[in-house]
Order: C-alpha cells, then structure tokens, then sequence
C-alpha cells in the first residue's frame, strides 16, 4: 500500500521542470502556428481552425496516414509472433544465452541513420549483399529505386531486422520468470505444448507483451530517420510515412501553419491509440 | 524439436549479414566496391578507418556525439530517481496524471518539435552547444528513466525503507546509502537505456546543431549527400558507431532482458 504524501511533489519537480522546458513551451509554440496565417516577416493573422479543415481534408495527409497504419499494421503483425516464438525457442539457461541476448540486442544499438545507410548498402542491385544475390543468383528483378513493392519489403524487412530484438528479449524475460513448479505442474497433467503455451506462457508475458506492442507501435508510428535514409519516401510518394511528409511541408517548404496543424492532428493520433494500450495496461495492474 | 532450437540461430545470421557486410565494405578500396560485386575484401584496406581518424570534421563527431550523449545520461538518470521513488512510494495529487503525462512525450513524434527545438533554443542562445541536444533528449529520456526505475524500486520491499526510518536514517542518508545501492542493476539499465537512445536519434541532434556540436550521424549523412559515392567511408563510419554500444551493452549484459521489460517482470 502506498502512503499518501504531498511532499512528493517536490521529488517530481526536478523532473516536471526539465520536460516542461522541453514539452510544453514547444508544444505551445506548433499550437500557435497551428490557428496563424503568415504572409512572411513575421506578421501573424488569426486562421482559426482553417489549417486544420485543410489537413483533416487533404488528400495527400490521407494518403500519408493510410501508409503510416498499413506499415504499423504489417510490422506488427510479423515482429510479435517471431519475436514470441523466437523468444519461445530460446534455451531458458545456459552459457550461450548472454551471448545470444547481446547479439540480438546489437540492432537496437545503432543510429537510426546507421540503420538505413547500412541497409541501402545491403539492398544495392550491383554490389549489394541482397541486392546483388537476388538479382545476378537468383534472377528476381529487384531495384527499391524503381519499384514501390520492392521499396516496401526493404523498409519492412529493415524494421523487423531493427526491431524484432525488442520483442524477443522482451518475450524472453516474462518466459524465464516462470517458476520451474509451473512446467512440472503441467506436465504432471498430461498438457499438450500449445495447452503450456496457451494457460501458463502466453498469461505471464501478458504485461510484457503488451509493453512490447505499446512500443513498437509509439515507435513505428513516429518512424523518420530509417526510411527516410533507405528510401527517401520514394519511388515518387510511395514510402513517403507521415513523419517523412511532416518535416517536407514543415523543414522543407516552410509552410509553419499546415506543418503546426499536421502535427497536432499527428500527435493527437498517436496518444489516443498509446492512451488505449496504457489504459489495457494499467487495468492488468489492478488485479 | 531440432528445428526449432534451430530458430534463434537462424535468427541471429539474419541479424549479422546486414552487419557483416557493412564491415566488409569498409575494408574494401572505393575502386574494389564500384568494380563489382566481391564477397570478401580483395584488397584489404584500413584506408577509409585512417581517413576519418585523420579528419577532425570526422572525428570531432564522435567527441561530439559522445559529449551530449553522457550529460544526457546523467542529467536524465540523477532527476529520474527522486521522481521514481516518489511514484514508487508515495500517492500525491495528481499522481497518476502526471506520470501519463510524462509517458505522453516518450509517445510524442520528434518530427513534430524538430521546428519548435530549433526556434526554442535559438532563443535562449544555446543552439549549436552539447547541452542543447542533451537537453532535447531528456524530453524522451527522462520518462523512460522514470519508467524503468519506478519498476525496479518498486520490486523493493517497502519495509526496507520503514525500517531505515525507524533506525534514525533521514531520508537523504537512506536514500544514497541504503536504497541506491538496492536498485544499482535498475540504474545501470536506465543509464544504458538513455545513452542508447540518446545515441542512436539523429533528427533532433541535426537540427539542433551546425558546427561546433555536430553528431557524427549527421557528419555521415552530408557525406553520404555531397561527396558521391565515398561508399567505403560511410560504411567505415558507420562500424565505429556500431562500438560504443557493444561497450555499453556488455556492462549491462545479465540484466538486459530485464531492463527492456522495464523491471516489471
């Protein structure tokens, strides 16, 4: 039971302090951009909720966020259940498991930008590693520059080569922190693996579980530097995510109104579908 | 049966080609690369290592990096503690609000503030310093700190504090002598979850940046840009990025599946 005391605050300001600095000052800023028309020189006038009309009915924020779900989607749906069955396979002791955690922890490790240099290295046609066995081997035609597929399955294939990582290590430390008793108890019941799975492993990596799913999907909702860096949102728009689009219209073409109202309506997106994991979460807590 | 500890092996060869090649390329000669595919180098070089470790535009990148990285880390974990344990130990007002609140900007996109950071700290005339981009990163790493940690404290008995109390401790006396040293695996795990991320964000760290605190990812995107196709180069530094968190990773080792379920298994 926790005690109840107001003095606490004061252990929380340091904090509340440094990300108020860094969070509220500038979301006050995008808000302000966001309801303002600007003709240049700094002269500001009061657009009301134009930008946002304009945004929330453009086609090409549609488009942008149709692409952003669908890769969501997809990750998702491949990089939880490997990681889950890679994590299920995983030897539960023993001298190699350090050496297999750290190495599938190597991915997290490096710049995002790293992530996506290192891939179009990989992915070149000619000289590349991939590009150049499923082109000149195997005889697939492959080339991301000039077919959206092929640009698709490399940024996919990139973010499970990132990220799968993270569920399996995830997966992995709610397997292990099942008590030995639980197995012998199954066991001793005659239960099949998939009845192991579903009525012991499958309830104790519940919460890490849905950790796993709540980052991944904070984090490939916000996608940028990989893609940005392997693809460059194209051929033509075709990977362009909505954090590609975002900094376009915001770093690229200036227009601080349209790019202010992209990121709330953005931002907005992204807490309210975070909000209804964390509210799964926190029910589980409870109990 | 025999496949499936197959699994995790195959899985790791997944994970090493993209890596292996990278390296392969950085020893390979800018002529080996454009002549043709090779497997492995042909020509052995350390060429493109000897060009950046001769450039400081190269190598300041690194001590630049490096810099921002570390007072992130510690300005990050040193105000996360005394939050965590308050969320761990303690209901206040707005407790549960406020904790959401912090969760909300692990969640925010940094897309979204590139534009407002630069303005930001242009403003209070700290654009292009470490502190800046130290500063920026606490805005997601302070919250994954707090998280972590309120985790790992609160698989601490509270009777540990009580009985610190009853023995005469104050609570700063307790707090450094007694409960620090109960939670030093859950510190190590924050501080290595915020220098990785710290480590690995590029957008903000370039947009906050021009010269004299330039990061090397950003170093190595105006290469990949504006010298063709050094492409030996690029993979070489992109190796030397690769070190820093291998060093890290291996201090954390055996607490590391831990700290990425965030203490809360």
């Amino acid at each position: 039971m926790k005690t109840s005391n107001p003095r606490a605050w004061f252990l929380v300001l340091p904090v509340i302090c440094l990300v108020a600095f860094n969070a509220l000052i500038p979301l006050m800023t995008v808000v302000n951009y966001s309801v303002q028309e600007t003709f240049g020189n700094n002269v500001f006038f009061w657009h009301g909720i134009g930008w946002f009309q304009d945004v929330l009915g453009s086609e090409r924020f549609h488009a942008a966020l149709g692409r952003q779900f669908l890769f969501t989607g997809i990750i998702l749906a491949i990089e939880v259940p490997l990681g889950v069955a890679i994590a299920l396979a995983m030897p539960r002791s023993g001298p190699w498991v350090p050496v297999c955690l750290i190495l599938m922890a190597m991915p997290l490790l490096i710049p995002w930008n790293v992530v996506g240099a290192m891939w179009n290295i990989f992915t070149l046609p000619d000289i590349g590693l991939l590009g150049y066995t499923l082109n000149s081997i195997l005889g697939i035609e492959y080339n991301m520059t000039q077919s959206p597929l092929a640009a698709w399955i490399t940024i996919v294939a990139m973010d499970v080569w990132h990220w799968t990582s993270l569920v399996v290590l995830l997966a992995y430390a709610g397997l292990v922190s099942i008590p030995d008793a639980y197995y012998q108890a199954a066991k001793i019941d005659g239960a099949s693996k998939f009845a192991v799975f579903r009525h012991i492993q499958l309830p104790k990596m519940k919460q890490v579980l849905t950790i796993a799913i709540l980052l991944r999907f904070m984090d490939s909702f916000m996608i940028y530097t990989e893609p940005f860096v392997l693809t460059g949102g194209g051929p033509g728009n075709s990977t362009t995510l909505l954090s590609i689009d975002l900094v376009k219209v915001a770093l690229g073409q200036f227009d601080l109104g349209p790019a202010a109202a992209m990121s709330l309506i953005y931002f907005a997106i992204t807490l309210l579908v975070s909000w209804a994991f964390y509210t799964a979460m926190t029910k589980d807590d409870q109990k | 049966m025999k496949l499936r500890s197959l699994a995790p092996i195959f899985y790791i060869l997944f994970l090493m080609l993209p890596i292996y090649w990278l390296v392969s390329m950085s020893f390979k000669t800018t002529n080996e690369i454009l002549s043709g595919f090779s497997l492995f180098p042909q020509e052995f070089t350390l060429e493109n290592y000897a060009v950046i470790f001769n450039d400081p535009t190269w190598y300041w990148g690194y001590i630049n990096s490096t810099i921002y990285v570390t007072i992130n880390t510690i300005i990050s974990v040193s105000v996360a503690l005394p939050a965590a344990y308050a969320f761990s130990r303690y209901r206040f007002m707005g407790d549960k609000h406020l904790f959401f609140w912090l969760l909300t900007n692990r969640m925010a996109p940094p897309a979204v503030f590139a534009l407002p950071f630069f303005q930001l700290y242009s403003a209070v005339g700290l654009f292009d310093t470490h502190i800046a981009v130290a500063l920026a990163h606490c805005l997601f790493n302070i919250p994954l700190a707090v998280w972590i940690l309120e985790g790992f404290m609160s698989g601490v008995p509270k009777e540990l504090d009580e009985t610190a109390y009853v023995d005469g401790y104050s609570f700063r006396r307790f707090f450094f002598r007694i409960f620090m040293p109960n939670i030093k695996a859950g510190i190590g795990v924050a501080a290595f979850f915020c220098f990785m991320f710290s480590w690995v964000e590029l957008l903000l760290a370039k947009t906050l940046t021009a010269v004299d605190a330039k990061p090397i990812a950003a170093t190595m995107t105006k290469t990949a840009s504006s010298a063709g196709y050094e492409l030996g180069l690029l993979a070489a530094a992109g190796c030397l990025t690769i070190i820093p968190g291998a060093i890290v990773i291996y201090f954390v080792r055996n607490h590391i599946a831990k700290g990425f379920a965030l203490g809360r298994v």
